[in-house]
């Protein structure tokens, strides 16, 4: 098992314990243990669900600051197209381009540029690929971890191409030694993030050993900064200075910003583009059961709206489509092509294919073997049907088979369950009764306090350790009905 | 009773709610991967279970699924007292269908769903009498 780093990670202190996060994590990766929520890191896909949920600010998303910059003799800014979408009455991508320039990076390099390219290798490989059809997208990397844990026979379906981010990078690179000779260490290419799956890709990509991506900034960091800079550089050509144009890509690049933007690039009608995580599920729930038959393309973003919604950004998704319609008005189709050097910024050909095979990784699994795997749903099975099974949350697992496979896991104990507590507890309370009845005759009494003795000391090891023997068994516990 | 060394598991299948469809295979799925059943055999499961559960809204006004898992594989027993089916040799064929306009127009319907499950199981056992039901057995090796 490798690449499980996470940008996303909790401030235990602003952690209040309540059960948004938990309740909203579509693996179901995060309970709340000892008034504390806890990620569990092979569960999680850095969807960024928990950030957007948490009322108390407390998870956060790993990422760089400005001040990265000072790192690197020579930076290139690789902006995300979501990055357009963030200021108002933006007709010219030149404009923002151009502010990132004023922030101090050397050079620009446009994600959706490399998009173009990827857009037209992706053309090619629908064409070239019709027995792995339906095609599904991969450029949504918290799409792929899901894929990877929970999809094992929709892997050979995904995109096996290099995402925007990583083309764009490679292509940077290249021009940035090419123009500066300097080596690769004091080179710094900065990709400006709408979302924290990116920031995961660019530390431990999958389908390629390695991301050239050296550090991310996010969206919503950069928002003032940059702000200030589009101000100031837009006074300047209202006194008639004019700006260089680094713009290189047209309405296909700056379009995959948005839900349906990369099937629009692959120029066929034969796609569906969906997004929202738990959209997605369904989707790849139907993927596996061979429901579309028909379709060649799948667009996929864990985020609503596309990665304008991701939330590291700051405008709303749908606003940001509205503005980024308006954006393409005025830009070409695509500027950025193989077949079109002249307008394309690279200098020699680049492999976008990826070079590291995906590999199924059974996360959920409840046993080393089938046989174990099948005596623990047994015991998963059992505890569940004496859970309530109100999904109340209340136990710090978001469901009651949730709390039942952490059980079976020797994660949890049952009386982590609060009704089954409440249940308990009522049994000791009458037993406490009869034996206060009993105190009259001396012969009763020593039994019953042994009984209660007995039935405390379970229930309050239970209780305090959360943990059940090491076997897989489920818990024996004392059903107060049975005993009456 | 379910011995210690299989797991048994029940669904049942409403009449007439095509968006039901497919929790079943949707469940024995996330189970099957928690139990870590080869992917191969999940993706047969998948697609005969769905098939299955389609069939039964369709025709049968639902139905009942009762799974049997064991280290050799599963058994997948899918009982309704529908109308039965006349001609099984018939109904085998890719492309037959009794279904109605009205379901063919909704995508369903095709034709496809028993050659679908045949082709998708390692034994397929039908058992239909007009007027009383079907039963179909499924087994999936492993």
């Amino acid at each position: 098992m490798e690449n499980f780093y996470h940008s996303i990670y909790l401030d235990k202190d602003l952690c209040k314990g309540c059960l948004n996060c938990i309740k909203r994590c579509p693996t179901q990766a995060i309970r709340v243990r000892n008034g504390k929520a806890v990620i569990n890191n092979k569960f999680c896909i850095d969807c960024g669900e928990c950030i957007r949920i948490c009322p108390h600010h407390a998870k956060l998303a790993r990422r760089d600051t400005l001040d990265i910059l000072k790192k690197y003799e020579y930076t290139v800014a690789l902006p995300a197209p979501s990055l357009y979408t963030q200021y108002n009455n933006i007709t010219d991508t030149n404009l923002i381009l151009n502010a990132l320039m004023s922030l101090g990076f050397n050079d620009v390099f446009e994600v959706s540029a490399a998009a173009e390219l990827v857009s037209e290798a992706t053309i090619k490989y629908i064409d070239e690929n019709k027995d792995k059809w339906p095609i599904i997208s991969s450029a949504c990397p918290s799409i792929v971890r899901l894929i990877r844990v929970r999809f094992p026979n929709l892997i050979e379906h995904l995109l096996p191409l290099k995402a925007p981010i990583e083309v764009a990078a490679e292509m940077a690179l290249e021009k940035a030694v090419s123009t500066t000779g300097l080596p690769r260490n004091k080179i710094g290419l900065i990709f400006i993030t709408p979302c924290p799956a990116k920031v995961t890709y660019a530390k431990e990509p999958l389908g390629i050993e390695k991301s050239e991506v050296d550090a991310v900034i996010a969206i919503k960091d950069i928002y003032v900064p940059l702000l200030e800079a589009i101000k100031d550089l837009s006074a300047e050509q209202a006194e008639g200075g004019s700006l260089p144009n680094l713009a290189a890509s047209g309405k296909i690049g700056v379009g995959w910003s948005c839900t349906g933007g990369e099937s629009t690039g692959t120029v066929s009608d034969n796609y569906l583009a969906a997004d929202g995580i738990s959209n997605v599920i369904e989707i790849l729930e139907n993927l596996e059961d061979e429901r579309f038959k028909t379709l060649n393309f799948i667009e996929l973003n864990a985020c609503t709206g596309g990665c304008v919604g991701g939330v590291l950004t700051v405008e709303n998704p749908y606003i940001s489509h509205s503005k980024n319609k308006h954006l393409k008005k005025y830009l070409p189709v695509k500027v950025s092509s193989f077949n079109n050097r002249s307008t394309t910024v690279y200098t020699e050909d680049i492999d976008l294919n990826w070079n590291k095979e995906i590999v199924y990784e059974p996360v959920f699994r409840i046993g080393n073997n089938f046989m174990e795997g099948l005596s623990n749903l047994n015991a998963v099975e059992k505890i569940v049907e004496s859970f309530p099974g109100l999904d109340c949350g209340s136990c710090g697992a978001p469901t009651c088979r949730a709390l039942a496979e952490d059980i079976v896991r020797g994660e949890a104990s049952d009386t982590a369950c609060i009704h089954i507590f409440k249940e308990y507890f009522n049994f000791l309370t009458l037993q406490l009764s009869t034996l206060t009845h009993n105190m009259s005759n001396a012969s009763d009494a020593g039994a019953s306090i042994a009984n209660l003795e007995q039935n405390l000391t379970g229930f309050f090891n239970q209780g305090e350790s959360g943990k059940q023997t090491e076997d897989a068994e489920p818990p024996k516990k004392d059903k107060p009905k049975k005993k009456k | 009773m379910a011995a210690s060394n299989t797991i048994t598991l029940h669904y049942d299948v409403p009449n007439d709610d095509f968006t039901r469809a497919g929790e079943a295979s949707s469940d024995l799925k996330s189970k099957l991967k928690q139990m870590g059943v080869d992917p191969g055999a999940i993706r047969k499961v998948a697609i005969a279970l769905y098939e299955a559960e389609i069939n039964m809204i369709i025709h049968a006004n639902g139905g009942t699924i009762d799974v049997e898992i064991s280290e050799t594989g599963l058994k997948i027993v899918l009982k309704d007292v529908g109308p039965g089916i006349n001609d099984i040799t018939q109904a085998l064929q890719a492309g037959f269908s009794t279904a109605l306009e009205q379901i063919r127009i909704l995508g369903f319907g095709a034709g496809m769903g028993l050659p679908n499950m045949l082709k998708n199981t390692d034994d397929m056992i039908i058992d239909s009498i007009v007027g009383v039901g079907t039963t179909i057995t499924l087994f999936i090796n492993m």
